[in-house]
């Protein structure tokens, strides 16, 4: 699928990944994630690494308070329920941390899964169509998470068909072979 | 030491497996076929007469053969599988994709051979006896492995079906074990490695004959068929492409 | 807010625990996936009086293996959902990137299902028992073949989940890929059951299953995971 492809992403970058559907977006990111190990070559981490998939990594039937004590634990965070709480507050969820996600519209459900990356334990970033589903603010909201991600020396990869209109990111375009 | 070194690399590739197997792989089918017939014709004509069961014994020497066999295959792709978990060897695969029908095959024979003993002996056209069970086991065994590896995509399929298969194997011995204690019915073993054989020499050797043709026969027919599969696998590579060419010239 | 840069530390004890907690804690939100295998039993087992007769001789005859044969097929039931419904919605990835030795999660899993269809099947036997006139001495031995097989059933029926977990309608292969697998376990508790209506010891029987449970307790985790892996590419 991809030749010869040679990526450095370092502290601070933010490289979006663009390009039409079937170029390999999501496979990339997978790759990245150590998910796919179909390829010939090699992918190294400095650290660990968050993912934030297409599907987002919810289950419907908890609520986000649970989704993200549990996210929390797996991930080798410590934090308070009150911190989750808070946690999902900043993403815009004040007042439904303890509704069932499967009530929550597409757009919420959305600021859930990503409300994890506030865990700050983990220097890479991969997101995959992080905007799906949300609206303007919530747009607003993954710019922002990212650029206190990148200005805490963080870095992201991105796989998104609109633009973040984060400044100073790093286009990637991955196009269809012929 | 280092020799067998270099055989194991080598192996790394299919294609020069396939370039060196061409040339056993016939032979040995011939070989088995041969001495399976003449275990057979030995086994069948001029052995003497069971005391007890007269002359339907002699489907033994093919009933008894399949079922080892098709024991013996179900190993060979346990280790197999191991082999492509660890190291990564793509001719793994290919033995397993190759083994599983066979040692369906043999499974089948064994069950068909077992329902001909059957028949004239006992009365019945199907008896649940140690062997026959457990061998059915194993069929349902390989039914799932090759299930399996005909559902999944052709790039994970034989790393699940290796795990299916080291399964398995890990399960065969529990099988066996709880089937015997199930059941009194069958016959002890025909021979064991180290205990007496039970029988004459003028039975047993026929059927020593018959099983090692039939692992013979066995090695020969599994070349094959993993030969089929590397040309299948490799189908887009420069190297087959030229020698579908030389072979339809 | 704001935890010491980048930190992470993970613990497999934790991973496994918050694992149950958060399996458990969905089993019991949906209640269908609890109730269903259990109802399944029960009428299942109602089918051979209807169909072989309602005489209580032939029912005590066939009962070790119908009690011990349709906990088989209940468990064949639950299995499908066990790594599915996380493949679906994208947290089998989170589990299988974050908990390291992915096993460990594995095992949790696994946990939780037979708390949740194991351990009530061999509660509710008794029941079943009782519509196939099983002796009341077997009972016991009913139970207890139940309470050391069914978690066998399940780290079994796990490896077969994971090894399906990819395709679509995985459901019927899984189910040929796991029965063989458990024949011994069928042969064994029916086994153990039909030696205490005898009055003979079923100590053999179970201390096999037993034995079996730590085999499988060591290896099928691993095995699943790695089959997981694998279906995950």
């Amino acid at each position: 699928m991809f030749d010869n492809l040679d990526l450095d992403v370092c502290s601070g970058d933010v490289v979006e990944l663009t390009g039409p559907n079937g170029s390999g977006k999501t496979t990339l990111l997978r790759c990245l994630a150590g998910l796919t190990a179909d390829f010939d070559g090699a992918v190294r981490h400095a650290g660990a690494f968050s993912y934030v998939g297409h599907r987002g990594g919810l289950n419907l039937q908890l609520t986000p308070l649970q989704n993200l004590r549990w996210s929390a634990a797996i991930e080798g965070t410590d934090a308070t329920t009150s911190t989750l709480s808070a946690m999902l507050d900043a993403v815009g969820l004040a007042g439904y941390e303890l509704t069932p996600c499967q009530q929550l519209s597409a757009g919420q459900q959305r600021r859930a899964a990503l409300a994890r990356l506030q865990f700050r334990n983990a220097r890479l970033w991969l997101l995959d169509e992080p905007l799906t589903a949300l609206d303007e603010a919530g747009c607003a909201l993954v710019r922002d998470l990212i650029e206190r991600h990148r200005a805490a020396g963080g870095a992201a990869v991105c796989a998104t068909h609109q633009s973040l209109r984060v400044a100073a990111a790093r286009p990637c375009v991955l196009g269809r072979a012929a | 030491m280092g020799r067998l070194k270099t055989l194991w690399h080598r192996l790394g590739s299919p294609r020069w497996f396939f370039e060196i197997s061409a040339r056993w792989a016939s032979g040995l089918v011939v070989a088995g076929l041969v001495g399976i017939a003449g275990g057979l014709g030995w086994g069948l004509a001029i052995a003497p007469p069971d005391y007890l069961q007269g002359n339907s014994f002699r489907i033994m020497y093919l009933h008894v053969p399949a079922a080892i066999l098709s024991e013996s295959c179900y190993m060979l792709m346990g280790a197999a599988g191991a082999v492509l978990l660890i190291w990564r060897m793509k001719l793994a695969d290919m033995v397993i994709a190759a083994a599983a029908p066979i040692g369906a095959a043999f499974c089948a024979m064994a069950l068909l051979t077992g329902a001909i003993w059957g028949r004239p002996t006992w009365g019945t056209w199907w008896v649940w006896d140690a062997r026959t069970t457990s061998v059915l086991v194993l069929l349902f065994l390989y039914f799932g492995v090759i299930a399996l590896r005909q559902a999944l995509p052709e790039r994970t399929a034989g790393r699940a079906c290796a795990i299916l298969a080291i399964v398995g194997v890990v399960d065969i011995p529990i099988i066996k074990y709880s089937v015997d204690w199930w059941l009194t019915l069958h016959q002890p073993s025909t021979f064991k490695l180290t205990a007496a054989p039970s029988m004459p020499p003028e039975m047993y050797l026929p059927l020593l004959v018959s099983v090692l043709s039939f692992y013979a026969f066995f090695a020969g027919v599994l070349i094959l068929g993993v030969g089929n599969e590397i040309l299948l696998r490799e189908q887009r590579t420069q190297w087959v492409d030229d020698l579908v060419r030389s072979r339809a010239s | 807010m704001s935890a010491v840069a980048f930190d992470r530390q993970p613990s497999s004890g934790r991973a496994f625990v918050a694992q149950l907690q958060r399996d458990l804690l969905i089993a019991f939100r949906s209640r269908a996936d609890f109730v269903n295998p259990l109802m399944f039993y029960v009428m299942g087992i109602a089918l051979f009086p209807l169909g072989v007769g309602p005489g209580p001789d032939r029912l005590a005859l066939i009962a070790p293996g119908v009690l011990w044969a349709l906990a088989l097929l209940s468990t064949l039931l639950s299995l499908d959902a066990l790594f599915r419904r996380d493949f679906d919605d994208g947290t089998l990835e989170q589990m299988a990137l974050n908990v390291d030795p992915l096993f460990v999660g594995v095992l949790a899993k696994v946990g939780a299902h037979w708390l949740v269809t194991g351990l009530p099947l061999a509660l509710l036997s008794p029941v079943a028992a009782l519509m196939l006139f099983l002796p009341g001495g077997a009972v016991g031995t009913l139970v207890l073949s139940l309470l050391i097989g069914t978690p066998i059933l399940s780290l079994l029926g796990a490896v077969g989940a994971a090894l399906t977990v990819s395709l679509k309608r995985g459901g019927l292969l899984l189910t040929l890929i796991v029965l063989p697998l458990y024949v011994p376990i069928l042969i064994l508790g029916a086994g153990a059951v039909t030696a205490a209506i005898d009055g003979l010891d079923p100590s053999a029987q179970l201390t096999w299953l037993a034995a079996i449970l730590a085999l499988m307790l060591t290896f099928t985790p691993f095995a699943a995971a790695l089959a997981l892996k694998v279906g995950l590419e």
